[in-house]
């Protein structure tokens, strides 16, 4: 496998990362296409902004605001011979896709008896953190990862933004890219070709021997941020990053902790019922006689997401709370 | 129809005036960085909601968009819990949990301000249902864009109120965009009251920039909710002065100078203020004394929302649930 350093990288950001990834997967492929709204000029996230200019408006196809026709045109597209890629806006608007995304796409080539085939990708913007309120912030991926028939990505990074997307794109199976919209700033190394990240494939981000922090999305560099304060107090954490949800790499994760023999799931979704109850009970299984503590969870409190910045700071998880939480496990004993 | 009397037009100018110099300050305190939030101005649309609220009742509800503010002060929304929402403190509107686009006070009938497109649409004919099943005799009314025509929402509840005579009245504010795409690119009609013919109900096209042809129809269409006619469907073509969201210039050239001048040109307020003062119903001192008095409570309110404390921590994990069931 080549590495990273072995070809030629630069810094770029995680919105050009998505970017890049898509231009070249449409340079590649005339099967594939973006449609969306407001994608003609860039979406609001201006992660787009290119891509008219390049490919035109047969393939960048600015869509109404409906985004119950906008998935279920994806899916009937997709499953005719073109490689849809649909824009959701707001991960928080996919409660009105959600009907063609699970009780079509997901279920499309099951119930045909294994006929179809949907390379659907889905791209949108979850995370809270900039006062947008209760219906702008939210992260749903567990709500996806319940689905058999989706795959769900989170990518952390540039690096893993370019590869899980192209990643996503050439699969034929549906594919939800779960994105931070606070993440799209971050620069990071990321060769110009193209590659893939394999999908369910989890990432060891950094070594460590005393406790394994699984974090997901935006949430690996808040656990970097915690390594760093916990390195000073001699606690020195082992940092994951699942990248693919489901399906979930759990024998990368179950390793990690039958090594350190304490585990933390953090994650910035609700805790309750969020995805991270299900990586812990899934490590747990297959670590159970090396655990020294129980597997913990971090993630939001049990409310929407609140506009005041006084409440959503305490709102989002953070290094402060990954700090505080790793502390308490490294000193637990059996 | 017969005209209004000079009461209901000072009434409009005021209505538009408070909401113009609302969104004029606040946007320039939310550009200047003092409040957390953008802000989804309203200005160039206030007939819309003037005319329109001018004829509702303290109990009859609206549901409202991201664009929100206009709705609000219109049925009644006071600045002070305003703008302290807007700074998010703990005694704003929404004691801080809303903000902008969640702007609400359901004391005032006003069902909130919505982030989500079309959202407020079927809860709009939610509360006329429930008027007609409790026997009042309150209407509502639901605001939303030309864009928010072409979520199911809007095509759900519009079959939904027409076919069980709901006392409600469904206002697109046509401003000819939904964020950077202009009509013409999303949707294949012209007039979308020609939309109501599908469901059987009137679909009635109004002059969104005069807040007199807004107030007449609206007064048609409230009368007919009433009267257990059924729901109309008003088209107002109206136009946003500034970009989608906030108040620096265009964030791309999605629209021309000119057009935006061919609108700006027939100011809603400049209008009808023009037609108070040539009636002898208003004189020039009078309407800069009430601007000056509007602006001297704006600014006020935001003394006081900026010198008001942030919601504790605490507050997080309350009113997620009602406590108590009744
Ligand atoms: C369900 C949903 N889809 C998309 C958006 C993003 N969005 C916010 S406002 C807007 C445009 C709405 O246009 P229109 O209904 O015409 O209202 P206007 O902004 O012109 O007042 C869009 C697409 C959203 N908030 N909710
Ligand atoms: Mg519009």
């Amino acid at each position: 496998m080549t590495t990273i350093t072995e070809i030629q990288t630069r810094e770029i950001s995680y919105l050009s990362a998505i970017s890049e990834a898509i231009t070249q997967c449409m340079r590649e492929d005339d099967d594939v296409f973006l449609v969306g709204e407001d994608v003609r000029l860039g979406s609001v996230f201006h992660v787009y902004n290119d891509l008219l200019a390049e490919f035109g408006e047969r393939r960048i196809v600015d869509s109404p605001i409906s985004e119950a026709g906008l998935m279920g045109l994806g899916v009937g597209a997709a499953a005719t011979g073109t490689r849809p890629v649909v824009d959701i806006m707001f991960m928080d608007f996919m409660g009105i896709a959600l009907d063609q995304l699970v009780n079509q796409a997901a279920k499309m080539k099951y119930m045909f008896g294994g006929k179809a085939r949907l390379p659907l990708t889905v791209m949108t913007m979850a995370g809270a953190g900039g006062s947008i309120a209760a219906q702008h912030s939210q992260s749903l991926e567990a709500w996806l990862c319940h689905v058999p028939g989706l795959k769900v990505v989170m990518p952390s990074g540039p690096y893993e933004a370019k590869g899980l997307v192209r990643s996503a794109i050439r699969e034929d199976n549906p594919v939800v890219v779960v994105c931070n919209k606070w993440s799209l700033g971050i620069m990071g190394p990321v060769p110009e070709a193209s590659y893939d990240i394999p999908l369910g494939q989890a990432h060891v981000v950094r070594e460590g021997s005393d406790v394994s922090v699984v974090a997901l999305g935006r949430m690996v560099h808040e656990a970097m941020a915690a390594a760093t304060i916990l390195a000073a107090e001699g606690i020195d954490i082992e940092i994951l990053d699942p990248r693919t949800l489901s399906p979930l790499d759990v024998e990368t994760l179950a390793t990690s902790v039958r090594k350190t023999g304490r585990g933390l799931v953090v994650h910035e979704a609700v805790r309750f019922g969020g995805i991270g109850g299900e990586i812990a009970a899934a490590i747990q299984e297959e670590a159970f006689d090396w655990l020294e503590a129980p597997i913990m969870r971090i993630g939001a409190p049990f409310s929407p997401v609140p506009f005041s910045p006084s409440l959503e700071k305490a709102y989002v998880p953070n290094a402060d709370t990954i700090v505080q939480t790793v502390r308490h496990l490294h000193a637990r004993r059996v | 129809m017969p005209d209004p009397s000079a009461e209901v037009l000072l009434d409009l100018y005021r209505r538009m005036v408070r909401i113009r110099l609302f969104e004029e300050v606040g946007g320039r305190v939310a550009e200047d960085g003092r409040m957390p939030t953008v802000l989804h101005l309203y200005i160039g649309q206030e007939a819309v909601a003037a005319g329109v609220c001018a004829n509702l009742r303290p109990d009859d509800q609206i549901t409202s968009t991201h664009r929100g503010h206009g709705h609000f002060i219109a049925k009644g929304g006071q600045y002070r819990p305003m703008f302290s929402e807007l700074f998010g403190r703990a005694n704003g509107a929404c004691k801080g949990k809303g903000g902008s686009m969640h702007i609400s006070d359901i004391d005032l009938g006003i069902l909130g301000a919505n982030g989500i497109v079309g959202g407020g649409i079927p809860i709009a004919v939610g509360a006329a249902f429930s008027n007609k099943y409790r026997g009042s005799d309150a209407v509502s009314v639901s605001f939303f864009g030309d864009g928010a025509t072409n979520e199911g929402s809007f095509h759900e509840a519009a079959n939904m109120a027409a076919l069980w005579k709901l006392p409600c009245v469904l206002v697109c504010e046509n401003n000819f965009y939904g964020e950077w795409t202009p009509q013409h690119l999303h949707q294949a009609i012209e007039y979308i009251a020609d939309r109501a013919a599908g469901y059987g109900m009137p679909g009635v096209v109004v002059d969104g920039m005069d807040a007199v042809a807004v107030w007449s129809a609206t007064q048609e269409a409230v009368r007919r909710a009433r009267a257990g006619e059924g729901p109309t469907l008003l088209e107002c073509r109206t136009y946003r002065y500034f970009d989608h969201v906030g108040m620096k210039g265009l964030r791309i050239a999605y629209r021309s100078q000119e057009e935006v001048d061919s609108w700006k040109a027939r100011d809603p307020i400049q209008a009808l203020e023009a037609r108070l003062v040539e009636a002898g119903a208003l004189s020039a001192e009078e309407a800069a004394a009430f601007k000056a008095e509007t602006l001297a409570e704006i600014d006020e309110a935001i003394a006081f929302a900026e010198a008001s404390p942030f919601p504790d921590p605490a507050e997080l994990l309350t009113d997620v649930y009602t406590e108590a069931t009744s």
